[in-house]
């Protein structure tokens, strides 16, 4: 459109021009093929699957399989024995089109095919059986005789392995669709409290890693011997491989004997008996007459992500609270601010961008975070989030199509919230 | 009414401290020592309220590095009295070259936290500003411990566990009291039967091969990309740049789903192949955001300059940008290490042969009931070290990787 109006520029410019644009391309290809085919078309082949009535087994496709035995085993020449295959369909519910079986028969044996599917050709024998149903077998008897070359050679007949050919339909590949998995998965009770836990999740651990990272921002900013060392163990938690910490946390909070957090608070007279922190659902208490439901795993695992992700925002907000400039605060205490109002009025509002761009940021990744529940709870005690539902639906209960559907409920809220989020955030912030 | 807020504030630091530094100290000796013992609390509160209230009444001239010290031995008396020769709840006899140790700690950290707090104040009325400024002392120093502690305790616990036998802990979790007698060897057994009977070292190897080539692999790819998407004009460029993170929100529990399936069907999955791809389709826009956004920082004459001097785009790439980038190029392979090595939900979805699990999987596969827990911790042990090791050789770049670009969970 722009260059239709624009001065036509020279050849000489616009042949430059064409051939920058096409190193670029060239050297965005890898990059672009890469992310293609490893996120955006896995990203299609979820609402693809999601579609289908596909379960974990239904991923090793239906296939032939053959058993060759020489029955019963020869010992001497001119014995007659039976050369025996035995071929099924390894699917339980998928029939296989296209059968053959090409084998090499070894030096010695004269075989006789009794089987109009089956012909010799010099020593290839070649059957052709056309479809196989599923569970289906077949069984083919050759009477043999045995000579002593054979006996000799030491090359048995099943050490020539039969050629296979044929195969299932791919339900992959197929064009079946149902909507039974999403029918499934909205119609079920659960769903629902998942979802709702999700958001506490999402929204509470967002927040927590916020205020703590704020918290300890405040705390480094300003210089004092051993900054820089306190500043490193800070990000520890952020940096350790999640597995390392998940299970130190699952250690800690045992409710059985060898946890420590439970017996430091029974030394210290705090608790009575040990708590579950990861096994509970809940505890209830009464404020006023009315009795409530505290979520005690939810919380833990809550807990937990502000504790692994404070770091983040730690080093965001502590970078943008050392680019703000030290006269914005001497101006204030001349006009006698307290310190308390000083941070109200100046380092909030200086902070208010990072912490939106941080919270945006942290709410998704929060919201698509597998490991640190599967971890620690496994999705137990009421900690089940989506994310973890797309595993249990998909590779617990087997059902590829039920978790790709969850999947795409996950994509449609991410993409939900992200909408929100653009509608609604500042359009001079970057 | 405000001469008397002074007053409070002073009754408030000295109580927190006393707590707080009596619930510490308490705690690092029974993990220390391994004795049993139960600190009190409530005393060690009074005991600060006393030195605090002593510290006020003190004139502001005479609050010296000698009059703190004297102090801290009141404080320790007192807590002796209070406590009835028992200051952390058990006879004297049981490990007292440790209590002794633990008393004179806790004192001096009391009575130098008091003073940190109210250095400046005297028993006078003080106005808003005043009062705000000893909260955020107060404020500040309690952060400071309870920050360390939260963040060290687990990390702490690993390590501790490792060294242990299943049946002391059980016996008591809080003894992490360290047998130096018993030698080395028995020490790290974990260890040794990690390596020798769990194959921790090719788990090593494998972590290790992992992440080196998806640190290769996201620099090829991304290098060229950011360089084109810095310094190329081309139809499509705003575009990208911009929505280039956008690929990086994309759920990776959106993607285990088919790449499962389509990896299990071309034989990829329970490969090392199969997480080499991945790992660097996940890392590569970040990276190269992070990097155009450094590129675009560098000055375009240099490159203009060898452009005229005959050189190609490759050429300049090679020998004037990358050089100038290093510091940026740092940051990205340590970012990337970091994910590739730390990465759990493909590998333990992806491995189930023993010889080719990397460690992430290979700890899960420790999480059960037939494997002790030092080794699980041993195993944590070992997963974490060698990243934590770069992290801190490295950490200004990381810090600078992580704040330049980093987005990611």
């Amino acid at each position: 459109m722009i260059e239709a109006e624009a001065p036509k520029p020279p050849k000489e410019a616009g042949a430059l021009a064409k051939r920058e644009t096409r190193l670029a391309y060239a050297m965005l290809l890898p990059t672009f093929l890469i992310v293609l085919g490893i996120v955006l078309g896995p990203l299609l082949a979820n609402f693809w699957i999601s579609f289908k009535p596909v379960e974990l087994a239904d991923l090793r496709a239906a296939a032939p399989v053959v058993n060759e035995q020489l029955r019963p085993r020869p010992s001497t020449a001119g014995e007659a024995v039976i050369l025996r295959y035995r071929l099924r369909n390894s699917s339980q519910k998928d029939p296989i089109t296209g059968v053959t079986l090409k084998d090499e028969l070894p030096v010695g044996i004269s075989v006789t095919v009794n089987d109009e599917r089956c012909s010799l050709v010099g020593r290839t024998l070649d059957c052709d059986f056309g479809r196989l149903d599923a569970k289906e077998r077949l069984e083919l008897k050759f009477p043999t005789i045995v000579s002593q070359a054979y006996l000799d050679s030491g090359i048995r007949a099943r050490d020539t392995k039969p050629i296979l050919t044929g195969g299932g339909r791919n339900v992959l590949t197929s064009f079946d669709f149902t909507l039974d998995n999403f029918r499934k998965i909205f119609a079920s009770d659960e769903f629902w409290t998942i979802l709702k836990v999700s958001l506490y999740y999402t929204i509470f651990g967002t927040i927590g890693a916020l205020v703590l990272g704020l918290f300890a921002a405040q705390l480094l900013n300003t210089a004092f011997a051993g900054r820089n060392i306190l500043r490193g163990l800070f990000l520890f938690p952020y940096v350790a491989p999640v597995i390392a910490v998940a299970f130190a946390w699952v250690l800690l909070l045992d409710a059985g004997p060898g946890g420590t957090l439970n017996a430091i608070f029974q030394r210290m007279g705090m608790t009575e008996g040990p708590i579950n922190f990861l096994g509970q659902k809940s505890i209830p208490f009464t404020i006023f007459g009315m009795s409530f439901e505290f979520p005690l795993a939810l919380t833990t695992v809550i807990a937990f992500e502000a504790w692994r992700y404070f770091p983040l925002s730690f080093l965001f907000i502590l970078a943008r609270m050392q680019s703000i400039s030290s006269e914005m605060y001497e101006a204030a205490e001349m006009d006698g601010a307290t310190p308390l109002q000083q941070f109200w009025s100046i380092s909030l509002p200086q902070l208010v961008g990072i912490l939106a761009v941080l919270f945006l940021l942290r709410f998704i990744w929060t919201f698509n975070k597998f490991d640190d529940i599967f971890l620690l709870t496994g999705g137990a005690a009421g900690t089940r989030t989506l994310t973890v539902d797309v595993y249990e639906q998909a590779f617990a209960v087997s059902n590829l199509g039920a978790g790709a559907a969850v999947a795409v409920v996950v994509f449609a809220v991410l993409l939900f919230f992200a909408l929100i989020f653009f509608k609604f955030s500042p359009q001079d912030d970057r | 009414m405000r001469g008397g807020l002074i007053f409070v504030s002073t009754l408030t630091v000295g109580a927190l401290w006393g707590a707080v530094w009596m619930i510490v100290v308490g705690l690092l000796l029974m993990l220390i020592s391994g004795a049993v013992a139960a600190p009190p609390v409530g005393l060690a509160a009074l005991t600060g309220v006393i030195g605090a209230i002593a510290y006020l009444l003190t004139q502001r001239q005479q609050r010296t590095r000698k009059t703190l010290v004297i102090y801290g031995a009141g404080i320790a008396v007192v807590l002796l009295a209070l406590t009835r020769f028992a200051p952390f709840g058990l006879s004297f006899e049981t490990a007292p070259m440790y209590q002794a140790a633990a008393l004179c700690a806790f004192a001096l950290l009391v009575i130098v936290s008091v003073h940190r707090c109210l250095d400046g104040y005297a028993p006078e009325r003080i106005g808003r500003y005043a009062f705000e400024v000893l909260l955020l002392r107060l404020l500040k120093g309690i952060g400071f411990v309870v920050f360390s502690i939260v963040v060290v305790l687990p990390f702490y616990v690993m390590v501790m566990t490792s060294l242990k036998s299943q049946q002391s802990l059980m016996a008591n979790p809080l003894d992490f009291s360290i047998d130096i007698g018993q030698g080395a060897s028995s020490l790290f057994r974990s260890y040794r039967e990690l390596f020798t009977e769990f194959h921790f070292g090719s788990f090593l190897l494998n972590s290790a091969i992992v992440s080196v080539v998806t640190v290769i692999v996201t620099l090829a790819f991304a290098i060229p990309g950011a360089y084109a998407v810095a310094r190329l004009k081309f139809p499509g460029q705003a575009f990208l740049s911009r929505s280039i993170l956008l690929i990086y929100m994309v759920p990776a529990i959106v993607l285990v789903i088919p790449l499962y399936a389509v990896f299990s069907q071309m034989g990829l999955r329970n490969s090392l192949t199969g997480l080499m791809i991945v790992y660097p389709a996940t890392t590569i826009p970040v990276a190269l955001y992070m990097l155009q956004g450094y590129f675009r920082g560098l000055p375009a004459e240099l490159e203009d300059a060898g452009l005229m001097d005959g050189l190609t785009r490759i050429g300049v790439i090679w020998k004037v940008t990358l050089p100038l980038a290093l510091p940026a190029l740092a940051s990205v392979s340590l970012y990337v290490f970091m994910i590739a090595w730390n990465e759990f939900l493909f590998a333990f979805m992806f491995l189930d042969d023993l010889d080719i699990f990397t460690l992430s999987r290979g700890v899960v596969s420790l999480n059960s009931s037939e494997v002790p827990r030092q080794h699980l911790m041993a195993g944590a042990v070992v997963a974490t070290v060698p990243v934590l090791a770069l992290f801190l050789w490295f950490e200004r770049f990381l810090v600078g990787g992580l704040t330049a670009g980093s987005v990611k969970g």
